[in-house]
Formats: C-alpha cells, structure tokens, sequence
C-alpha cells in the first residue's frame, strides 16, 4: 500500500479554516452565498464548489465547561472506494485512483449526473457533489495537481498547528502514532485513529465520534 | 513584544488573557502548540470560551473589565505562598527601593490627588533618596516602606472571595489559574502573556498591562526565554507604525513631542532627558539628546545646524496639557473645530469608538480625503444610515491605493523584526503606491509655498530627497530612517565621509554629525546592506533566535532585558533557558543589553539589566503612570454594579469622559442591563474594509452577530439564529443571536450578571445584508494615560428584532 495520507489531528485544530480557504483558493472556486444561522461553521456543509469544510461542534463538559470540537472534513481518499465501484458498475473509469492514491472524478463523471445519488449513497460520508453548473461530480481530489508536483496539498499547506499533515505513508504511521501516544496521555484512552485500515485521511479524534458531527 | 513569536515555544506555562490567540494570531497557535508539546500548559481566561479556551488545560471565564482584580487576587496569592522568584526580585527589579514619605494609598486614591482637575500630582510617588540622590534600597524587602512591603499590603486587599464577587470567577476556578501561574517562579521554569486589545480597551487598559508586568517581573520571567510580556499586535504593522510615530505624543523612537513651553531644543532637552545619580543605572535615555538632534537632521538636512537648533523651531509643538488622541480628535471635530481630515488607510466610521459621533462629526468638515484599496463606510458616509447627503457640506474626496504586495517596503511584527518585502505585482490602473501618494502631495504643497503663505520655512526646508526618478523610493527612506553622517568625522578610532551610512545608534550625536529618522532603528540599513532583507537561517544560541533573519530593534536585540535572564555571575538562571551567557569574559548568544560584565564578576563597571529605566530595574512600582503606581480595580464607565467593591472609587478617577450630545452613557440603567464587549474574528481584518470584499471569507462569517448565553437567549425569548437588536446609550445594530454555552451568566456580588459579544468588522456598504459596525454601541471614554478607547467593557440591551 503505497502512496499518499492524511494526518488530521484533531487535538491540534484551531479552526482558524486557513484548510478550507486555501482549498478554495487553489481550485479557484466560487464562494457560497451564505448567511449566519446560529453558527460559526460556514457553509453549513461541503457543496459542489466547498470540497472542505470545518465543522464546529459544542458541548457542556466538565472539564472547563465547554467542549469545543472542530474537523476540517473532506473525502476521505479510501483505499477501496465505494463511490468508485458504484461508479464502475455504470461507467467504467469515471472515476479512477491515480499512483498517489487519490480518488479523483474525471470529466467522464458527465455522464454520471442521473446516477448522483445513488453514488453518493454509496459514500459513508456522503462526500460526492454534483456541480450542476459544470455537470459533473466533484470533491476533493488531494490536490493531484500539486503533490504530483512535489508540493503539499493547499490544506496542508495552509495548516498553522501541524492538525493536517499530508505526506507518504511510513511518515504518517509515524506521526500518527506519536501524536496517538500524545492525545492519550492529555485525554485518556478514547483517543483513536479512525479507519486507517480502509482510507486515506486519518483522523485523530478523542471524542465519539457523533459529537464531532451529526451526520458522522 | 518584549521576546517574540517563536520564543513562546520555550515556555512552561501560556496565559492567554485579553486576546483570543487562535482566532486573531492564528499563526501564533504553531508556537503555542509546540509549547504544549513540550508539556507547557495553555490557560486561557476570557469572558467567553473561545478557539482558543477550546485548546487550553485551564479556562476559566471572567467579567469584562475586571482584569485587574483577577491579577490583583494572583499578586496576592504569588505573595502569600512565596512563590515569587527572590533574588530576581531583590536585584533587578525596584521591589527593594525605599518609597518617599508623601506616597499613601486610602479608599481608591493615592496620595496627590486633585479632584477639581481629576488629575495626580505624581511627585507623591517619589523614591526616598541618599545623600547621593541614588534611591534607597533594602535587599532583605523587610523595610515597611520598601515597595515590596508596601505591595503587600496592597494586594492582601485582593482575596479570592472578593476577587470572585468582582470578577464573577469562581474561587475553584481563580485558585487554579493562579497556582498554575505562580509555578513559573521557580527557577527553571518561565511563563509568559499573550495579551491584545482585550486588554488595552479599556479604562484602566494600562494598568491592566503593568499588573501583569509587575507579575512577571516577582515571578523573574522578564528577558528570559519562555517569558516576557508579548503584546499581540491587531495588524501586521502596528509595532511599525507606534516605533515610527503614529500616535501624537511621541516623535519616532519614543522621542516626546515638545510642548509649546518647551521654545528651544535646549529647554526640550533639559526637561525630557532623565538623569540618574545611581552609578548602576546605564539610564539609557541620557541619549536622547543625540537621538533628538539626529532626528531633526533627518527632517532639514544641511538647512539645520546649531545656531537654529537643527530646526526644532521649525517642528510643531503641542500645547501644555492637551492631549491630541484618536477620542480628542473627533470629539473637536464633532464641535466643529477641525476642517479638514485625511482618513489615510482607515475606516473611522466603523472602527472608532461611538461610530454614530464619528459619523456625525465627519458631517462638519469641509473637505475629506480618504485613501484606501476598497470603498468604505468612511468614504462613503454622507450617504449612509440616518444621513440626508443634501444636509452635508462636507467634500469627500476617495484615493484609491495599492495593496501591501504591490509595493516595496518594510514591516514590523509584533517581535520587532523589521521584515523587508518586495513588490509583487504592478498595482491595477488608476492606483498608486501610498508613498507616491504622499510626495506628489507634498511637492505640490512646497510649490504652493515658495510663493508665500505663512511661516513657510518648516515646508520650504524640509529635506525631500525620497524620490529616484521622480518616483517614491522606499530604500531611500529606509536610509534616512537608519541615518547618515552629516559630515566627515571619526569615532571610535573611524573615519566616515559624509555621506556614509551610520553603523548604529551608538554613533549618532548630539552636535549634528549625524542624521537618523529613527535612532532605534539606527543599525536597520548601513554598511553591511539593507538588513531587513536578510534570510539567513542559522541559528546558533539553538534556541530559534535566527539573528541573521531580518533585523530587529533595538540592534538586532531578539529579547529584551536579555541580561535579566543571567545571575549575578552571568550564568542563566538555569541551563534550559539559555540564551545569554557571560563565558571568558564576555557575553556569548543574543545581543546583550549593554555590554557590560555581570553584577559580581565586575561591581565597579557592571550595569543593572533595566537599561531604558532610569534605576535600571524593573518597575515594580510605577510612579509614572497618570493613575497610580500600583494598579487598583475600579469598574468601567458604565457596568453592572453601582459599588466598587475595593474602595468608594467607582471608575478610575483620571479617566477622560466626554460630554457632547453624541456621549451619553448610562450605568446600572435598567434599560441597558447586560455587559457587551467587542472582538474579532479570525476572518476579518479589521473593520473588514478589506476583507468583507473577499468572497471565501465572508462566506465563512457572513453577518453580524451576537454572542449570548443560553440562559440570556431563555430570558429574552430569542432563538439561535433569529434576528436580534442590540442597543446602547449611544446607538444600535441588528445582528443575528449565536446562541451558546459559550457565554455563561456570572455570578457578581450576590446577582447573576449576563454579558454578550458582537465583532466589529461588518459595515452598511457591503454587503447589504452584513448588518453595521459593533462599535455604534461603544462609548468614548478611554485610557488615561493613552486615551484608548474602552470597547471591551459597556452596557447593553438586546431584544429579538420585532419583539418586546
């Protein structure tokens, strides 16, 4: 297994969104009209031009008060995408996973706009998005662009904390693990590394994991 | 910042009060999270739980305003439990001094007082000297009128449970900060403060900063690693801007602006320049007159000389007892007293305090100039809410201007560093740099004079030579900054032509030789090249000093009172924050302050640490403050409480308070009965003039809004997300409620006391939908000693928008 991984520590996120900007930045894509619903998280979710997003989430707690939780989300690059093999079934190679490891949607994926939902049921995380503009299907797609050309991905990039790391998998296994080792020690044995068996963005999280997000 | 950013990697324990690191200083969070990594504990104490609380081992929540108080209680208890750092205190601080006969402390009020001026006579506060004129000291602080006794007693009015009635911080939770703090006094451990506007906005705003000085100076973590007082500065340039004389009572360098009783630069010298008798005091400013005539020739070149004072004549003067700040401004324009105004890189009508009597007393001027990237709430006020355009008379003009990446320049961080830049791109048409700006103005202005006009001479001349092909040269300026030999001379056994550039500060003089537009920025731009530019990343202290990267005031010093952080023998304090060391007779790692040999290896040519302070310790005890030496509570101009708890002193008694039309303010009033406070977000720059502009961010924070417990939103009958009135003595704004567990209600003297937040970065020209400036609810009443305004501490009503 070789190729590309993400480290979200979550531990270590300020939610300053520097991620989520910065993506948008270099995939120059169009800002959502939004409005203030009650919330700091904005967009309230990811969307066809927001292929990441940091989501805020409170709770009471009794350590000072408050529990503030923040998870820079995105695709999370799996290493058997079911999107892929939804996708596979209608047109072969709509979407493909490149040497990296990214799971990137193809213009081929036009021909996929009728079958949208059904691939995106397919996602646990619902991460596919159809741009009716374009009409096509899009998400993150790991900056392909830019780590084929040696550099960090715009989110890593951007990432004052050391919350989003990016890079080839023996360095993440080890980043990983310290930062695990890290995490536990400040808030005890519910720390965990999710699903770094199946996907590429693993996340570090000390919580359950509802209480990052509803739809988790 | 007396260290800088990447220092508060090396500390133990990270107070962050006042500001809101995570969100403001994003960046800062790499060096705070690499402390945590080391095993530093984050503290955040803060009315509201923030990005930042939400990283911290310690919050805790406190009423705004009452800063003083939560400190004041940790004085007490550092005090009490001897946690504070003795022989740091004893030797280099003025705890040890002997305070004069005339100073007393009763009731709220210091000796010296005059209630018809609300104004001290600070001559009360005076030392007890010898026969020498050197302060008494008494090393052992036994003494009952030495400063630390006299502390002391001060602070053991501060106890948790009065300091929880004030502040509405549980005794548990005070208890906790405090202990966690007051560990940094060991020895090998440093703790520093990362503080911002949420501690300089307000009435007391400056005392609130000495508190906190005066706890790191007992508890020894000034000049040392991991320790300082770090002012987190609200824009990039800031530092630069305050070094190089933004604000009226100073010349560049700190120098004080004359007053007009001050005629010559003989008199100026004379009352400005401190003196010491103390022979271990290094008195640093007894330069200041070579700083003086070096700045005056950096203004009139060869046109100054001795017999007219290098031109001093010639450089406005400020008259006695008038202060020339940010409130006084509008509040003169506001009577009408001012005609013309340039708004140069700013946005008043949102980002001063009371925006509705900014607005107002910008409709009694003729003529308006406002030089800013977007259009703006500023220039466009005449047009704005509750405006009739055909009323004012005032003529606005808009200069549109390049961006920071379309010009070549400097900036200094909030660490000193003096950071050159390089342009990046050609500003769009129809735009200009602001420097071209200025001397196409100016030029014009000279050719207006040379036909006349009155007292022509400090235009006429004025040395202008900041162009190269008749454009603005930022390296020219740069030069005259860092200063020149005027004429051939030697010093120190060298010779220099006219025409050189001076090495730094400890080359200019008193007598003309030589020019500097900033003596602290003397060293910036000579012979080695323009040091701003530097890039280099050795790093030999390995303590991530990087002395080759940029440059930093003063002479490339990386941290402050650094000699502060050695013993008496000039060995650090302890190996683990070793940035300064005196080995084989002389000093090894950061540029020491004064080269001086430690205090016992050499006692007869040794200075104290302190070298800017006239005794050349650490003020302790501040006789040169406006309200006091020691730092008191008192509730802000208008609060929640009608008795002040530590005395019959309500507010600070020396704090400015208008009284136009446009400034009432009510305090206790039902009608305004919950604590409001302003801030930012990490989204917005600002006023967000630039920033509202720019789609991706204002997606993430679209609209203004307000902050409030779940217990306010039950109360008032508001639901998250619903529109909200929020109103003040003064003005109102619609913002949308982000209801929150967040905001608690405190508990102050015996009531619960709700507070709410709103930012202050929206405005009614774009977008349309954003909702106004926070600041229409604000007050202008401010700091006495800087005139700061207060916009952290007021009182506030809010309703849901339609409802009762």
């Amino acid at each position: 297994m070789a190729g590309k991984f993400f480290l979200i520590d979550t531990t270590r996120c300020t939610a300053c969104r520097g991620c989520q900007v910065a993506c948008q930045e270099w995939n120059k894509l169009p800002a959502t009209k939004t409005q203030q619903t009650g919330s700091h998280q904005n967009p309230p979710n990811w969307n066809a031009v927001t292929y990441r997003v940091v989501r805020f989430a409170e709770h009471p707690a009794q350590k000072n008060y408050m529990n503030w939780l923040f998870f820079s989300d995105a695709c999370r690059h799996c290493l058997n995408p079911p999107c892929k093999q939804e996708a596979d079934t209608m047109v072969k190679n709509a979407i493909v996973i490149d040497k990296n490891g990214a799971v990137l949607y193809t213009k081929k994926t036009k021909k996929l706009v009728k079958n949208y939902q059904q691939i995106k049921d397919a996602c646990p995380w619902s991460v596919p998005q159809l741009d009716k503009k374009k009409g096509i299907l899009t998400k993150c797609h790991m900056c392909a662009d830019r780590v084929s050309a040696g550099l960090l991905p715009a989110c890593a990039k951007a990432c004052p904390t050391g919350a989003l790391n990016f890079g080839d998998e023996a360095d993440i296994k080890k980043l990983a693990g310290e930062r695990l080792a890290e995490a536990k020690k400040r808030f005890g044995d519910g720390a965990q590394i999710l699903d770094s068996a199946d996907v590429r963005a693993w996340y570090l999280v000390v919580e359950d994991l509802a209480k990052y997000y509803k739809s988790a | 910042m007396t260290n800088h950013w990447i220092d508060i990697q090396h500390s133990d324990c990270i107070l962050v009060m006042g500001s809101n690191a995570a969100e403001n200083h994003p960046i800062s969070f790499k060096w705070v999270t690499k402390a945590m990594e080391n095993g530093a504990t984050l503290i955040s104490v803060d009315p509201r739980f923030t990005r930042t609380s939400a990283k911290a081992h310690i919050y805790t929540a406190l009423r705004s305003g009452t800063d003083i108080a939560f400190l004041g209680g940790m004085m007490n208890y550092i005090i009490k439990n001897k946690k504070y750092f003795e022989p740091y205190m004893a030797n280099y601080t003025n705890a040890s001094f002997i305070v004069g006969p005339k100073y007393s402390f009763a009731d709220g009020l210091f000796s010296g007082y005059d209630a018809k001026k609300h104004k001290y006579d600070k001559s009360f506060w005076a030392f007890a000297k010898d026969e020498k004129g050197v302060p008494k000291r008494d090393l052992t602080m036994k003494d009952p009128r030495c400063v630390f006794q006299l502390m002391k007693k001060f602070y053991s009015r501060y106890t948790p449970e009065k300091v929880s009635a004030v502040t509405g911080t549980p005794v548990a939770d005070l208890m906790k900060v405090y202990e966690a703090y007051a560990a940094t006094g060991a020895r090998d451990k440093t703790g520093t403060i990362m503080y911002a506007m949420g501690w300089t906005q307000h009435t007391v705003g400056v005392q609130n900063i000495r508190m906190m000085a005066m706890i790191q100076l007992v508890l020894g973590n000034m000049g040392r690693p991991g320790g300082g007082v770090n002012a987190l500065r609200g824009e990039s340039n800031v530092q630069g801007s305050t070094d190089h004389c933004l604000l009226f009572h100073i010349w560049p360098g700190y120098l004080g602006t004359p007053r007009a009783s001050l005629p010559t630069l003989a008199a100026y010298n004379k009352k400005n320049t401190p003196k010491s008798n103390d022979p271990l005091s290094a008195n640093w400013w007894q330069n200041k007159p070579k700083y003086m005539a070096s700045f005056l020739k950096s203004m009139f070149g060869d046109k100054g000389d001795k017999a007219n004072d290098f031109g001093y004549t010639w450089m406005p003067k400020i008259d006695d007892g008038v202060t020339y700040t940010w409130l006084d401004i509008f509040d003169e324009m506001y009577k009408g007293t001012i005609k013309g105004f340039f708004a140069w890189g700013q946005n008043p009508a949102c980002s001063g305090a009371n925006s509705n009597k900014t607005r107002q007393a910008m409709a009694k001027l003729d003529w308006l100039v406002n030089v800013n990237i977007f259009d703006n709430e500023t220039a466009e006020f005449w047009k704005g809410p509750g405006m009739n355009p055909k009323a004012i008379k005032t003529e606005v003009f808009f200069l549109p201007c390049a961006v920071s990446v379309e010009k070549e320049g400097s900036i200094t961080n909030s660490g000193r560093w003096m950071q050159w830049r390089y342009k990046a791109a050609n500003p769009p048409m129809g735009t200009k740099p602001d420097g071209e700006i200025m001397v196409e103005l100016f030029d014009k202005i000279r050719a207006l004079y040379a036909k006349g006009g009155k007292f022509p001479e400090p235009i006429r001349n004025l040395r202008w030579d900041y162009a190269a092909g008749g454009k603005f040269d930022a390296h020219a300026v740069a030069k005259l900054i860092n200063g020149y030999f005027e004429k051939d001379a030697e010093v120190k056994g060298k010779k220099y032509k006219k025409g050189d550039l001076v090495p730094s500060f400890a080359f200019l003089s008193a007598d003309g030789a030589t020019s500097s537009g900033n003596w602290l920025y003397c060293q910036s731009y000579n012979q080695s090249g323009n040091n701003a530019a530097r890039r280099d990343l050795k790093d030999p202290t390995g303590m991530g000093l990087y002395p080759a990267w940029s440059w930093c005031w003063p002479v490339n010093r990386r941290i402050l009172y650094n000699r502060a952080s050695v013993d008496l023998m000039g060995k650090p304090w302890s190996p683990n924050k070793n940035i300064l060391e005196w080995k084989d007779g002389k000093w090894v790692g950061d540029v020491p302050d004064g080269g001086w040999p430690p205090m016992d290896v050499n006692p007869a040519k040794t200075k104290r640490p302190f070298i800017m302070k006239p005794d050349g310790v650490g003020s302790v005890f501040g006789p040169g403050r406006a309200d006091g030496p020691f730092p008191e509570h008192y509730e802000p101009l208008e609060c929640p409480v009608d008795k002040n708890l530590f005395s019959s002193q309500r507010m600070n008694p020396v704090a400015p308070v208008y009284s136009t039309k446009a400034d009432p303010h009510f305090t206790c009033d039902p009608r305004f009965p919950f604590v409001g406070t302003t801030y930012r977000v990490t989204e917005h720059w600002q006023t967000g003039v630039l920033t509202r502009w720019q789609p991706w961010l204002l997606e993430c924070e679209p609209q203004l809004f307000v902050e409030m417990s779940l217990e306010l939103a039950k109360l008032r009958g508001i639901k998250n997300g619903e529109l909200c009135v929020v109103s003040s003595a003064r003005g109102q704004v619609e913002a949308k409620a982000i209801v929150t567990g967040r905001f608690r209600p405190m508990e102050v003297q015996g009531a619960v006391v709700h507070e709410v937040g709103l930012p202050w970065c929206y405005g009614w020209v774009h977008p349309k939908d954003g909702g106004d400036s926070a600041n229409l609810l604000t007050p202008s009443t401010g700091d006495p000693n800087t005139r700061i305004p207060e916009t952290k501490a007021f009182m506030v009503n809010v309703v849901r928008k339609g409802g009762a």
